[in-house]
This record gives C-alpha cells, sequence and structure tokens, in this order.
C-alpha cells in the first residue's frame, strides 16, 4: 500500500511551534480534509509536507522513503502535487502555458507538455480558456486551472491549499465534484485544507483537526462532526475574537 | 516629413534594443544591469582586436558581414555571460539595490579595462562603408543604413516574439520573468534561464553596437553609456520587467527625440535632451507603473 505521511512533524519559528509532533497519512484514491482554526499550522504542514519548510524535527516520508530535505521541485517530481492559496498563477500568461510550463519542468518535452496541457484542460472541462491569459481569468476558473496546473504528470498526490476560499455555494459544489473527480477517477491521493467546514464533512473520507499546531481530532466525517473537542476549538476562536473586539470597543 | 518618420524609427530602434537588453535580464532577476552600456562599448571595441594601436582596424574588422555580425553579436553574449558567472551569480540573493551598484562597479571595470588598452580617445573605424550610402525611399533621401537599422530592429523583435512563444526556452523564460521563485518550485532550470537571458541581452547589445559603429564611424569607450541612460529610461517607462513596455517606450522616446530636435525653436534645441526628460516626467507623473505594467513586479498577498 502506497502512502504519503508525515511523521511526527514538528515546526518552530524562533522558538514558536507552529507544529508539534503531526502526524498525518495520506493514500491513493481518498480525499483527507485538514481542517482548523486561522493559524493553527494547516499551510505550514502542507508546505513541510511538498518540501517548502523543513520541519525542526520528524520526517515526511513517500512509501516509507524520507523525503526530508529535498526541494520543491525535486518533491514535485517525485508525485507530489500542491496548489497555493489565491491561485498564483503566471499571471501574463496563458492559461495553457501555465500548464505546459510545468510539464516542462517536470521533464517533459514541449511537445508531450502542450499534449498534455490540452488534455488536461479539456479533462476539468475549462478547454475554451486555454488561449486566455491567467490573470483576466475569474477566481473561480483561476482555482480551476491552479488545479489543472497541480495534476500535470500525473502526480499521485496533490494538496489544495483553500480551493474553494471566496466561492459561492454552487461555485463550492463544483469544485468539490472535481475534486472528487481527481480521487475517485484518476486515483490521485488528495489532501484538502479548506475553511469551509461543511464542505470538507460532505467530500473527505478523512478529516484531521488541527489546533494550535497539533493534531486534536481525526477520523471520518460523522465522527468530526460530533466531537467536542472540535467544536470547542471552533467555538473557542469565536469566543476570542468577541472577546478581542469587545476590548478594542472598550 | 518622411525623413522625420525614418528619423525617429531608427532612434528608436537603438533605444529599444537596449531597453530590450535591460528589461530580459530585469525580467529574469531584478537586476537593474548598467553595465549594459560597457557590454555596448566592449562589443565595438572587439573590432579592433588583437591591435591596440590609435589607427588600426587590424582583424575582426576587416572580416566580411557574415562573419563580422555573428561574431560581435557573440562577443557581447559572451561578455554578458561572463559578467553573469563572474560577478552577478553571487548576488543572485541580495536585494536590487546591491546588485544595481554591482552593476555599476562592473560597468567601470568594463570601461576602464578599455581605456587601458585604448586611451580614451575615440577611433575612427570604417565599417561596412556600403551601408552610409543614401538609397531615395518616396521621395526621401536616407542613409542605407538607417533603413537597415529599422528593419534589423523589426526582424529582432519579431525573432524574440516567436523565440519567446513558440520554443520551450522561451517558455521557461516567460515564466521565469513573472515570478522567479515559482518558476523555479516548478522545475524550470533556472541557471539556465538566467544565462539564456544574459546571451540575449548581450547580444542585443553586440547588435547595438554595430549599428552604432556604422554609423558614427567610430569607436569610443564612453558610447554605450549614452544609449544605456535613454535605454535604461525606456524600461522605466514602459513598465520595469516589461518587454513589450520596453519596446514600445524605446520607440516613443526615439521619436520624441526627432520631433522636438524639430519643433523646438533654434534657440532651444540644444536644450532637446531636457524636454524629452521633461516628457519623461510628465509620463512618470501620470503612470508611475511605465506604460505596460509587468505583473511579476507587482506586489501580491
Amino acid at each position: 500500500m502506497s502512502y504519503l505521511s508525515a511523521e511526527d512533524v514538528s515546526v518552530a519559528f524562533a522558538g514558536l511551534k507552529a507544529l508539534s509532533s503531526v502526524n498525518l497519512k495520506i493514500t491513493p484514491g481518498h480525499i483527507s480534509g485538514l481542517i482548523g482554526p486561522n493559524g493553527a499550522g494547516k499551510t505550514t504542514l502542507v508546505n513541510v509536507l511538498t518540501g517548502f519548510q523543513a520541519p525542526t524535527s520528524g520526517a515526511v516520508t513517500l512509501d516509507g522513503k524520507a523525503l526530508t530535505g529535498l526541494k520543491p521541485h525535486q518533491v514535485r517530481r517525485r508525485g507530489i502535487a500542491r496548489t497555493f492559496q489565491g491561485g498564483r498563477l503566471f499571471r501574463d500568461l496563458p492559461v495553457i502555458d501555465n500548464l505546459e510550463v510545468t510539464g516542462v519542468g517536470l521533464g517533459m518535452s514541449r511537445r508531450a507538455a502542450i499534449a498534455e496541457a490540452e488534455a488536461m484542460l479539456d479533462w476539468i472541462g475549462i478547454a475554451p480558456l486555454g488561449n486566455r491569459l491567467a490573470g483576466t481569468l475569474p477566481y473561480t476558473d483561476e482555482r480551476r486551472v491552479a488545479i489543472g496546473r497541480a495534476l500535470m504528470g500525473r502526480p499521485a498526490y496533490i494538496l489544495l491549499d483553500e480551493p474553494a476560499a471566496g466561492m459561492s455555494a454552487p461555485e463550492a459544489a463544483d469544485l468539490s465534484d472535481l475534486v472528487r473527480r481527481v480521487a475517485k477517477s484518476l486515483g490521485i491521493g488528495v489532501l484538502i485544507i479548506e475553511h469551509n467546514v461543511g464542505l470538507v464533512l460532505g467530500l473527505c473520507d478523512h478529516i484531521v483537526v488541527l489546533d494550535s499546531g497539533a493534531v486534536i481530532e481525526e477520523g471520518d466525517p460523522a465522527a468530526i462532526r460530533d466531537s467536542e473537542k472540535v467544536r470547542h476549538a471552533y467555538m473557542g476562536t469565536a469566543a476570542d475574537t468577541v472577546r478581542a473586539n469587545l476590548e478594542v470597543m472598550a | 516629413m518622411l525623413q522625420i518618420v525614418f528619423d525617429a524609427l531608427s532612434l528608436g530602434s537603438l533605444y529599444a534594443l537596449g531597453a530590450l537588453g535591460i528589461a530580459l535580464i530585469f525580467g529574469v532577476m531584478r537586476l537593474v544591469n548598467f553595465a549594459h552600456g560597457d557590454v555596448i562599448a566592449f562589443s565595438i571595441f572587439a573590432l579592433l582586436w588583437p591591435s591596440t594601436d590609435a589607427m588600426a582596424i587590424v582583424f575582426a574588422g576587416n572580416l566580411p558581414w557574415f562573419l563580422l555580425i555573428p561574431f560581435v553579436l557573440a562577443v557581447g553574449a559572451g561578455l554578458s555571460v561572463l559578467c553573469e558567472i563572474v560577478v552577478f551569480r553571487r548576488f543572485r540573493n541580495t536585494n536590487p539595490a546591491t546588485m544595481m551598484i554591482a552593476s555599476f562597479a562592473l560597468g567601470f571595470v568594463i570601461r576602464y579595462f578599455l581605456l587601458m588598452l585604448y586611451s580614451s580617445r575615440p577611433k575612427s573605424i570604417s565599417l561596412l562603408p556600403v551601408l552610409s550610402q543614401p538609397v531615395e525611399i518616396l521621395g526621401a533621401r536616407l542613409p542605407l543604413l538607417q533603413l537597415i537599422t529599422i528593419i534589423v530592429t523589426i526582424a529582432i523583435l519579431f525573432g524574440l516574439v516567436i523565440f519567446l512563444r513558440r520554443t520551450r526556452f522561451g517558455l521557461e523564460m516567460r515564466a521565469a520573468a513573472e515570478n522567479f521563485s515559482m518558476a523555479r518550485m516548478l522545475g524550470v532550470r533556472a541557471n539556465r534561464v538566467i544565462m539564456g537571458a544574459f546571451a540575449l541581452s548581450g547580444a542585443l547589445a553586440g547588435a547595438i553596437a554595430l549599428i552604432f559603429g556604422i554609423q558614427t564611424g567610430t569607436a569610443d569607450i564612453q558610447m554605450g553609456a549614452a544609449v544605456m541612460l535613454m535605454a535604461f529610461i525606456s524600461t522605466v517607462i514602459g513598465g520595469l520587467g516589461s518587454l513589450a513596455g520596453a519596446v514600445l517606450a524605446g520607440f516613443l522616446l526615439g521619436a520624441a527625440s526627432v520631433v522636438m530636435q524639430v519643433i523646438l525653436p533654434v534657440d532651444a534645441r540644444p536644450f532637446r535632451d531636457a524636454f524629452v526628460y521633461g516628457a519623461v516626467i510628465l509620463v512618470l507623473l501620470f503612470r508611475p507603473q511605465g506604460l505596460i505594467a509587468a505583473r511579476g513586479t507587482k506586489e501580491r498577498v
């Protein structure tokens, strides 16, 4: 059984613990969700898994082999792709070129990269957008292109950082369908960070809840929905926010 | 009238080529390369190799044109790549101001190297004299060179567009110019892209050197600096990092210079450049981001 895992991963920034002894495992064809309040360490964990951030201790392993020390593009070549908050496309490049350059970066010939990019846009259902400049796309299409870019070269795992942020309910539902297709028909292991808890509960097979850098709960959607700890973590931040606002007003 | 148009286009061509050389490098590494002008000067002096005498064009200048042109382009490209390997590579992660100062210093090193070898007196060279003959087009008498300058520049621009659009290297370069770190994360080979940008920029410097050399018939160690200033201004008003903007602004600047020369009263003509720079200030007041702002340089959250 193949898997990507974070094992006892801790990250400290100048003494501040961003992650403490986090364990997480994702497997092909499954959708895992990563939720938690702001500042819980979700993006930091994705950064560690993709080589953007070295763990202070612990390791990232792919099928049991350590990935620690690899650069982001080396991790990418081993089949672990990601998206970024806000898409981060090359806005001055046409959509097709955004995908093509990713293929080329993975070592494909230009011809192969173009062919795969075209097939990918078609598969996602945004083929007509190929020649538009990425910077001119509406929000939702931008996110789809970002996912398409991450799918180039058929990675084994894809990590999505807030792909539905700012989307309306129907748009988020479309995105859920796309993510489900990525996992179920391409057999890719998905990890999704999302603030929209409803979307995560409806989409994921397995959910991990982070708070203040530690895993406070994990399980299937039903278990998370009923978890007292999770409710407390979210309520806690809400209460904190209210208190902070009151203090400002006073 | 036609004469003015051709003057404007040919002067603009020089500025556009210079601006392109600066914008290419700025695009991939946020370096404003002030040594660019000295690469131009160095390329023109390469025609005197291996002699350092006051008079002679010994070896390179006598090459037939089909060897001469590649030779000068290669000298420019070679020196530019050497600058990157020896100097700029070590400044890659420093802030842009540090890189810019390094490029100033490097420019002085090149210029004083030329000064040591060739002294500061301009050297007279006669390059491809056939190009200085006038031709008549639609009633205007133009030096053949002016026409060739315009055609060559347009050809270079088209070639560059095709290169950037249609080749793998061009694709990598466009991506790197917009967001270098993202391109790198996606596996684009950073060193190759940067070296390629320097080589292209250097070859453009070589092209300017050739045109300038033929036009003026002299090799002067200061000649690069003059083009460099206008080229730098073009890249700024074009929108730093935007290749199209650099070219557009180069042509506009050339046109502005020529038009001012014609319309200003005779007494004011010696101050033409002041009027041109005044126009530049006006443009920047209204569009501080440049005519065509490059997205890659904008702050994003």
